[in-house]
């Protein structure tokens, strides 16, 4: 009889996606795996890449918002206002202020809009199926408003440099009033459904681990960053619109864990709601929506602007370079998924192939802001 | 798209290389007032080099000293750049321009590093070494627009597939080859 050989250990190479559906779209990572812990990963982006970038350059200023809906497509307005900020502040003008305010609702309600999608499939991702027929509940009463308004349910297009596109409905604070309590409902439901759930918390308590040094060396934003402690808001240390005017706070964690990512968002969700009832009450019931001097095709002087906004997924940046014509000279778009995704193997490093698809799901990216 | 890219005549409507100076009104907050006053102290030879773009300082260096300045940026105790907001390359003709917004999280100040390469061999050291976190900008800045970021860890294409002909992001790539129909 052979003799008995040794076992061989080999690392083996494990391919996920492009078309897996815990990758959040079209997301590929190829992990080499030794046993069950992961020995490297190596993220491969770039299959919805659209050359949005290059495309601005193409078009007017008036058509270029179409665009922004389209990276980040689950926080369109905040993508559009950070584009219509850049042109604005090039072009010095003052949006009127309800204009300013029906902005901030929209984009805070875009903010839990779309933390709530986070929950849904975070929870997913988690093993568990009942959170995402809940956060798909609270959601729609937000998509309702979204519709009312602009008259679409994703790709709004609705705010213009200088201000908005047209008046929002006569009933819009009523509107927006009836669905905050039951939000507000929604959401704690939310929270006590699995917030604290023993299975839950052992998949996501201590698992993906950054400390804050390293995760602002890797450009990370938004909640992410916020998980490990630090209070980096841009609606707090760059304030922008009127965002000085409201009292809310900045949810941070401790651990920079899978669980405080995620439970930062369920705070924030509070604090936006904190920020529209606010902005409600300041809210000027009439007067203008376009800013004087406001074009319909807007013409920026020759000069170069980084505006930054904070997004749902973290800091989003426009860099435009305007040579004085109707279209911009270079459109360069920071995308925080994209920065908050190169981090992934540094969040990966040591922990078991089956993390993987919550690690990934905690950084909540979004392929079109992405690829771009 | 097998062909390879063929140049275009310039746009009219563009300026030409070099022409990036801001003409909108310099609105400096008292931070940015604050910095502009610091930052000869903190590289004294590179004063000639200052300038404002509406609200941000901005500093022009060469390939060269760039590493070195932003390392001097990011571990000085009075300025401590220790976050890249982004990472931008514009193509301005015969020039290709590398932007760096900065940021810090300590002084909640921000200013903007520029460097101009030659189109034709545009080749600036890596800051990965500084922030990691330019590693990706700097593989999408070489993908789209060639630039060569040498001391990179790997400047393999991120955003387009091995092999792709050109560097669809500058002005000379063919952009509206297609027809509505």
């Amino acid at each position: 009889m052979a003799e008995a050989r040794p076992l061989e250990v080999r690392e083996l190479l494990i391919n996920m996606g492009p078309q897996h559906p815990s990758t959040h779209g079209v997301f590929r990572m190829v992990v080499w795996v030794d046993g069950e812990r992961i020995v490297r990963v190596e993220p491969h982006i770039g299959y919805l890449h659209r050359g949005s970038e290059k495309l601005c350059e193409g078009e007017t200023y008036l058509q270029i918002p179409t665009l922004f809906d389209r990276l980040d497509y689950l926080a369109n307005f905040n993508n559009e206002m950070a584009f219509c900020m850049a042109v604005e502040k090039l072009m010095g003008l003052d949006v009127p202020e309800r204009a300013q305010y029906v902005r901030i609702i929209l984009c805070e309600l875009n903010r839990i809009a779309s933390h709530l999608m986070f929950y849904a499939a975070f929870g997913l991702d988690a093993g568990a199926m009942t959170p995402s027929m809940y956060a798909f509940r609270e959601r729609e009463r937000i998509q309702q408003v979204f519709e009312a308004v602009s008259g679409a349910r994703m790709m709004h297009d609705y705010f213009r440099v200088g201000g908005l596109r047209q008046p929002p409905p006569d009933d819009f604070k009523e509107r927006v009033q009836r669905i905050l309590p039951a939000l507000e409902q929604g959401i704690n439901e939310c929270d006590t459904l699995l917030s604290r759930n023993e299975i839950f918390l052992a998949r996501t308590r201590g698992i993906g681990v950054i400390s804050a040094q390293e995760a602002i060396a890797w450009g990370m934003t938004g909640p992410c960053l916020r998980a490990c402690g630090v209070p980096y808001d841009i609606r707090v240390v760059e304030p922008y619109s009127l965002y000085d005017r409201f009292d809310f706070d900045i949810p941070v964690g401790t651990q920079g864990d899978c669980w405080d990512r995620y439970m930062v968002r369920v705070e924030e969700m509070r604090q936006s709601l904190r920020i529209i009832r606010q902005a409600l009450q300041q809210m000027p019931d009439d007067g203008p929506i376009m800013a004087p001097g406001a074009r319909r095709l807007p013409r920026p002087p020759k000069g170069e602007v980084y505006i930054r906004t904070e997004n749902p997924r973290g800091e989003f940046g426009v860099y435009l370079v305007s040579d004085g014509s109707e279209k911009p000279y270079r459109v360069k778009i920071r995308a925080p998924s994209f920065a908050n995704l190169q981090a992934l193997p540094v969040l990966m490093r040591d922990c078991y192939v089956a993390d993987c698809v919550v690690i990934l799901g905690s950084l909540d990216i979004v392929l079109g802001d992405v690829d771009r | 798209m097998s062909d390879a890219p063929k140049p275009q005549p310039g746009n009219p409507a563009h300026p030409p290389a070099g022409g990036h100076g801001a003409t909108a009104p310099e609105r400096l907050d008292a931070r940015g007032q604050a910095l502009k006053a610091l930052l000869p102290e903190v590289l004294p030879l590179l004063q000639a080099s200052l300038s404002i773009a509406l609200d941000e300082v901005v500093l022009t260096v060469s390939p060269e000293q760039l590493v070195e300045v932003c390392r001097t940026l990011r571990d000085d105790p009075r300025t401590r750049f220790d976050f890249l907001r982004c990472l931008s390359v514009v193509d301005y003709g015969d020039t290709l321009q590398v932007v760096y917004h900065l940021w810090s999280m300590e002084k909640r100040h921000k200013m903007v590093v520029k460097v101009n390469l030659p189109a034709d061999n545009p080749e600036v050291p890596s800051v990965t070494g500084v922030w990691k976190g330019a590693d990706w900008f700097e593989r999408e800045g070489h993908d789209l627009y060639g630039v060569v970021f040498t001391g990179h860890p790997n400047l393999a294409p991120l955003l387009l597939w091995e092999g792709f002909p050109g560097y669809p992001g500058r002005k000379s790539y063919p952009f509206h080859d297609y027809k509505e129909w």
